[in-house]
């Protein structure tokens, strides 16, 4: 059934990066350094602007991909992969739309696992990429049984 | 403070020994994030899914751990950060991260990066390619 949503994609969501969500979440990840939120600093950095964290792109609206309804319960994170062309700037239009890679399952000490591979996409307004979060998505066989239901 | 072009294979960025987690640190990173599964902030929901407590979100330990990073800014940036999640982050853990140099190739340098935890175990680790 997942393997079936291989390729399915959801459709670009525009996300405007603003200086306080930046701040927000530097202060949360706690590193709230001035490049990321002072605007003077950032005037005068090699970016001639403030920057996101690099893990600001979890709080991005990717949209939804209809075919795949995972449930919100009983996901193990996996793994995380980020890939920048350059850092992302304060008050720069950013749009992102996620696809799912794949899909596969292995055999372990805790049975039949799945790993969803989930990517999303981040590009200017002139479609240029700016950066891809790779996101692996362990679910256990249990879980998988009661998306069935 | 030394330069990332200037590390060598094998030289480490200084440490950071995180403080504590706290519930309150956890419930920033839920807003400021938008992550609100409540594994991360309820007892009583992290207990239903078997868990001893909440446990912290592997993102909150990831954003940490690229502020080894942040004072090399203006010399370059995290080109590529790769993380697997490998351990739980509990309330009151204390978590140190760390970053080596293992490879170096024209402008790029390549770090393993940790987090470990006071029991010496990695619950995160990964790399990171700096760019300059």
């Amino acid at each position: 059934m997942l393997k079936s949503t291989i390729g399915k994609r959801s459709s670009k969501m525009k996300n405007t990066i603003e200086r306080g969500s930046v701040r927000k979440f530097a202060e949360a990840i706690g590193d709230p350094a001035s490049i990321y939120f002072d605007e003077e600093v950032g005037k005068n950095s090699k970016y001639k602007n403030n920057i996101a964290p690099p893990t600001f792109p979890v709080t991005f609206n990717v949209g939804s991909i209809p075919e795949l309804n995972l449930p919100t319960e009983g996901l193990i994170h996996g793994e995380q992969i980020y890939h920048y062309t350059r850092p992302l700037v304060v008050g720069e239009d950013v749009y992102c739309w996620m696809e799912v890679k794949d899909y596969y399952e292995k055999s372990g000490n805790f049975g039949n696992m799945g790993f969803l591979v989930l990517t999303k996409h981040g590009e200017d307004p002139s479609g240029e990429l700016l950066f891809t979060e790779e996101r692996i998505v362990i679910i256990s066989e249990t879980v998988r049984k009661g998306m069935l239901v | 403070m030394n330069r990332i072009a200037n590390l060598q294979i094998g030289d480490s960025l200084t440490e950071i020994p995180l403080k504590p987690v706290t519930r309150l640190d956890l419930i920033k990173y839920a807003g400021a994030s938008g992550d609100f599964n409540p594994i991360h902030t309820i007892d009583a929901e992290a207990e239903k899914a078997g868990l001893p407590g909440i446990i912290a979100h592997g993102m909150w330990t990831m954003g940490n751990l690229s502020k080894l990073f942040t004072p090399y800014l203006e010399e370059g940036f995290i080109q590529d950060y790769a993380i697997r999640f490998k351990g739980m982050v509990f309330l009151e853990d204390v978590i140190t991260l760390t970053a080596t140099v293992i490879e170096k190739q024209g402008g790029q340098v390549k770090f393993n990066v940790t987090a470990v935890n006071q029991h010496q175990k990695n619950v995160l680790q990964g790399d990171i390619l700096f760019s300059i």
